[in-house]
């Protein structure tokens, strides 16, 4: 790759990273704010039923407690904006954990204390919380997340399927994932002469202004949001969610300013998680691996409130070729709480089922599982029939098997062995979508040569303040030093969530937009001088966003990992996973590489460690913290590698980009459970491959396993 | 959380008066298991009493060999001594195996010992618990039970104790001195902890207001031959979902002697008295080892699903027994 020329492609670490690390940046319960009180959320300790007594006297009477909140006497919200905010204003209980009422107090250990306190008795219904695929109550929806179809169907699937000489036909099964950004849900929020303003941990403020807005009634302008600095959100900040507006009320009702974060335990639920989900894929290949016959039936699960489906098959629809294809999700309303974004939705579990099942079937045919991939990488869209902007997974799939050292690998599984650890590989693809969406942005030029760029993009961790700078100073043909970039604040320019890997991709369009008028705005100016009070160009990109061409766009990468099997305890670690990938042109290497090691990392996690634990008698998930909720942590870390493939796609947007911030965790969960199986002999479809579920397999006597159920 | 007072007392008869003047009162070593639950409401002291400041805080070596720990020294500084390295690799290895650095570092030798379960219903108020009120039922028993008890267990309770540190204790026969009102008393570690019967609640033989003052251990010089092998769910900071402490004495192969513990199988550190009975006297093998570990695990009940702690544990075994007999070999 040639060397970058401007500050695009060029190493920088995060401008806010020293802020960071030495705590002078303020997270948003962290702003001073005078007279502040602090909120408490109440969980809802039943599953299904109505509120039919709330006692709030004995919190009262705790000195230092300054109000309840709850359906009887919170102040009143806009109906039908969204079922999941519309808190505090009904009896109902739709899952247990619902936010049901808060507490204000001087202190915070006050406010705990007292919601401790708050006495309330409930009418409760028999309730239904596990997903299952012989559920009555299983349905198609409309539309898939965000607007897919539900279905799709091209050739016929069940006679292609029934003529293929090999067949695949498998179910995966994943379990409840939890975000678990490091900063919990938190906002601060004050009323100051009819208008609200909250610092707000989330990852797109100018949406969550719009909501809060429509909520309270109010004219947007009214509400100001800023979200400065986001300890993560991994999608559950993607829209308001209930601390924000819980926080709100607490301010509007005390008349204080008021300071709310929620627990762990409270992530747990009501801010959205990966919905399980029960995925059947079926492959029919001739002898060689062509794929004649692709479909996969993806099952998950939503809340009474709102319906959220997980488009886990939509990968399917682009990955692989065939002729005869057929894609379905089915959905079922459960008393839980409401899934939500959690990075790379559908494409995450949606690959896992499909690279597992392509795994599969190079075992079936007796082909290398790269070559398998090779082999059906379509040319065109296989359901689009749209030419890709550009396709690359064969590339990382090369790229990797060079640098991974792939050749020499035998297939036959268990077969190797170190010592008293059982010794496989695991390749897996990845694609992601690369879209953008439109947002507006502002560029002023100071008389003293130096520039300030203003759009409302949220940096939850990610860069990408830092990433916006360096398109910026480029786009403005200046060295970094002279831009100053401003983010995070509901009162510049809007743009929309940090999520879908769409953050650069929409942001750094307006910011080049804005910076070319500011040029072209300056080269007009007469004498070329800027007045004293600057020169500033404000632009949207709108109308160029709707008129890009409806083409198949995406981001691909290929997973490769080692690991390795302890015989006596089943126990997985895994010292090697290299990732490829091809995402456009990369902005900042340092930033980029974080969010693919990241990902990666992440969906080893789920591969291996994470697993929300349902308890169907209370509909709730046990392990609800860091103690129980195992996420990898860096020992399980061994070595981890990412790279890129120079990418130049012209018709993506004007920087290039297609988004880094989810490819990195599609497919690494199936790269590490088809070398769980390589290792093993073993393969688990039900994640995550803990080590009980390799010992019950391993042991001599391992149906005697299951049937210590007490008297 | 409950407001609660805290004091920092001057002595060891101060600190034991405090508790026994207020039923209300709690010891405070490390905190990093205590804060936490007075956090989730599961224990609501009204009065902390601060141990850390005791003069309990020296590792010293035994008259005769042997270890005498002070109950504040701190988990990292304990596994970090020369002499317990050298002398006692098992307890090296069950303190650095457990929680994370930052924990190590504040947690205390007799805070380690008494820590509650890490069972998820114990630590939920919302969820009915005999441990934390009696008579109010188990959600365990059917419920969500993978790390929980497959021995000694009773229909009231299935809890295990999470003390990694307690196991390699329990192998070495180590002996806690505790100060009660009434004076100085010695409890064999392998009779701290009881296991639930009727009375989960009750999860150790001390009185209310006991303070474990030391905990010494006696000498043992052939668990210089001594290993901790823990299972856990990821490769760090986790507890255990199964361990196995293990010192082996041999006279060419022969097992002259042998100490062995089972961790995260009970309510309490599980000494594996009829596993080691069956080995004395034997050649060692990975069957004899394998026999010596079903005669133990032929009491285990598992629950739904824990199934897999028995292979786990019998694996373990086998692997911390022939692994030392290896390694004594010249
Ligand atoms: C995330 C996490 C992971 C962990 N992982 C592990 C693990 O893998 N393995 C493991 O073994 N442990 C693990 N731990 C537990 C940790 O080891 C214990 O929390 C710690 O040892 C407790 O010591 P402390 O001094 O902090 O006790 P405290 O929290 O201060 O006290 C614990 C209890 O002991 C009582 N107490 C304290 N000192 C005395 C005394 N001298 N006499 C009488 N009573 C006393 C207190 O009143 C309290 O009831 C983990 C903890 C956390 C938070
Ligand atoms: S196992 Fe013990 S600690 Fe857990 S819920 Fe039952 S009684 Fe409580």
């Amino acid at each position: 790759m040639s060397a970058p020329v401007g500050a695009v492609g060029r190493e920088h670490p995060r401008l806010e990273g020293q802020d960071k690390v030495t705590g002078a940046a303020r997270y948003a319960v962290e702003y001073p704010v005078e007279d502040v009180t602090y909120g408490w959320a109440v969980p809802a300790a039943a599953t299904r039923g109505r509120i039919v007594r709330v006692d709030a006297a004995p919190a009262l009477a705790l000195p230092g407690v300054l109000d309840v909140l709850h359906h009887g006497n919170a102040p009143r919200l806009t109906p039908g904006v969204d079922a999941d905010l519309f808190l505090l204003q009904e009896p109902t209980v739709h899952y247990r954990g619902q936010f049901v009422a808060v507490v204000v107090a001087e202190s915070i250990e006050t406010a705990r204390e007292a919601a401790r306190l708050v006495r309330i008795d409930y009418d409760t219904e028999p309730h239904s919380t596990v997903l299952s695929e012989h559920h009555p109550g299983l349905y198609r929806p409309d539309k898939v997340n965000p607007s897919y179809p539900a279905d799709t169907e091209d050739g016929d699937f069940d006679a292609g399927f029934a003529a293929a000489e090999v067949r695949i036909d498998a179910t995966y099964r994943t379990p409840a994932y939890h975000n678990n950004p490091m900063e919990p849900h938190a906002t601060t929020a004050r009323w100051q002469d009819g208008r609200l303003l909250v610092h707000d941990s989330n990852q797109g403020s100018s949406p969550v202004q719009a909501t809060l807005a429509e909520l309270f009634a109010l004219p947007r302008e009214a509400v100001r949001v800023v979200a400065e600095h986001v300890g993560g959100g991994f999608g559950s900040k993607g829209y308001a969610k209930a601390a924000v507006v819980l926080a709100a009320l607490a301010a509007r009702q005390v008349d204080r300013p008021v300071r709310l974060a929620l627990t762990r335990q409270q992530l747990f639920g009501p801010i959205g998680y990966r919905t399980p989900t029960i995925q059947r894929v079926r492959l029919g290949a001739d002898a060689d691996g062509r794929i004649a016959a692709v479909c996969h039936d993806a099952i998950s699960q939503t809340s009474t409130l709102t319906e959220f489906t997980e488009q886990a098959a939509v990968y399917t629809r682009s990955m692989y070729a065939g002729r005869h294809r057929r894609t379905t999700h089915r959905v079922v309303r459960l008393d839980v709480p409401t899934p939500f974004w959690m990075r790379a939705p559908g494409e995450c579990p949606g690959a896992y089922a499909l690279e597992s099942a392509m795994d599969e079937l190079a075992t079936a045919c007796g082909l290398d599982p790269v070559e398998l991939r090779i082999r059906n990488d379509p040319t065109v869209d296989p359901e689009q029939k749209q030419p890709f902007t550009s396709r690359n997974l064969v590339a990382c799939l090369r790229d990797g098997a060079r640098r991974f050292g792939w050749a020499d690998r035998d297939p036959t599984p268990g077969v190797r062995r170190d010592g008293r650890w059982l010794v496989g590989t695991g390749v897996a693809g990845a694609s992601y979508p690369a879209r953008a969406r439109a947002a507006a942005a502002a560029a002023t030029a100071a008389p003293d040569g130096t520039f300030e760029v203003r759009i409302n993009a949220t940096d939850i961790g990610t860069g990408a303040r830092t990433a916006l700078w360096q398109v910026a100073a480029d786009a403005l043909g200046v060295p970094v030093d002279r831009v100053a970039i401003r983010v995070g604040d509901s009162d510049l320019p809007a743009a929309g969530v940090a999520g879908g890997s769409m953050g650069t991709a929409s942001w750094s369009w307006a910011v080049i937009r804005a910076c070319e008028g500011l040029r072209d705005r300056l080269r007009q100016a007469p004498g070329g001088a800027v007045p004293a009070d600057g020169v500033t160009v404000e632009v949207s990109t709108a109308d160029e966003v709707r008129a890009q061409r409806p083409l198949p766009r995406y981001a691909y990468g290929a997973h490769f990992c080692e690991v390795r099997v302890d015989a006596d305890t089943g126990e997985v670690r895994v010292p090697r996973l290299l990732g490829v990938f091809a995402a456009g042109r990369v902005v900042n290497p340092t930033t980029a590489r974080s969010q693919l090691i990241g990902g990666m990392t992440m969906g080893m996690s789920m591969a291996l460690h994470e697993e929300g634990v349902l308890d169907e008698r209370y509909g709730d998930w046990v392990n609800h913290d860091f103690a129980m909720y195992h996420i990898s942590g860096c020992a399980d870390v061994e070595r981890i590698e990412a790279y890129w493939l120079p990418e130049e796609d012209p018709d993506l947007n004007p920087a290039g980009v297609k988004g880094l911030g989810e490819i990195g965790i599609v497919g690494a969960a199936a790269a590490i459970t088809s070398a769980v199986h390589h290792a093993t002999g073993v393969r688990v479809r039900d994640l995550p491959v803990r080590l009980d579920k390799l010992l019950e397999e391993q042991a001599e006597d391992g149906g005697s396993n299951r049937d210590g159920v007490p008297p | 959380m409950r407001a609660f007072r805290y004091h920092r007392p001057a002595d060891v008869t101060e600190a034991v008066a405090l508790l026994d003047a207020d039923p209300e009162a709690a010891y405070l070593g490390g905190g990093t298991n205590l804060v936490d639950l007075m956090k989730l409401g599961v224990q609501r002291p009204g009065l902390l009493v601060d141990v850390t400041g005791l003069p309990l805080d020296t590792v010293e070596p035994g008259p005769d060999g042997g270890l005498r720990i002070g109950a504040t020294v701190r988990n990292s500084d304990l596994a970090a001594r020369p002499l317990v390295r050298r002398d006692y690799p098992l307890l090296a290895r069950a303190l650095l195996d457990a929680a994370s650095g930052q924990v190590r570092n504040m947690a205390t030798t007799g805070g380690n010992l008494l820590q509650r379960t890490r069972c998820a219903y114990f630590q939920d108020t919302a969820k009915a618990c005999n441990k934390r009120e009696p008579g109010t039922g188990c959600a365990a028993l059917h419920g969500q039970n993978r790390e929980l008890a497959i021995l000694g267990w009773s229909e009231r309770c299935v809890a295990t104790h999470p003390s990694d540190l307690a196991v390699a204790l329990v192998a070495l026969d180590a002996v806690a001195e505790v100060r009660e009102p009434d004076g100085p008393r010695d409890v064999r570690l392998t009779e701290l902890h009881r296991t639930p019967g009727h009375h989960p609640e009750r999860e150790t033989t001390l009185p209310r207001g006991a303070l474990i003052t030391a905990v010494r251990v006696p000498p043992l010089p052939f668990a210089r031959r001594s290993t901790y092998l823990k299972v856990r769910d990821r490769a760090a900071f986790a507890f255990a979902v199964g361990s196995v402490a293990a010192a082996l004495d041999l006279d060419g192969d022969v097992v002259r002697d042998v100490r062995l513990a089972y961790g995260a199988v009970a309510h309490r550190p599980w000494r594996a008295y009829r596993a080691e009975e069956l080995l004395r006297g034997r050649p060692i093998t990975a069957e004899l080892a394998a026999q010596a570990a079903d005669a133990e695990l032929a009491a285990a009940r598992p629950l739904r699903h824990n199934g897999f702690k028995v292979p786990l544990i019998r694996n373990l075994t086998v692997r911390a027994l022939t692994g030392l007999a290896g390694s004594v070999r010249p």
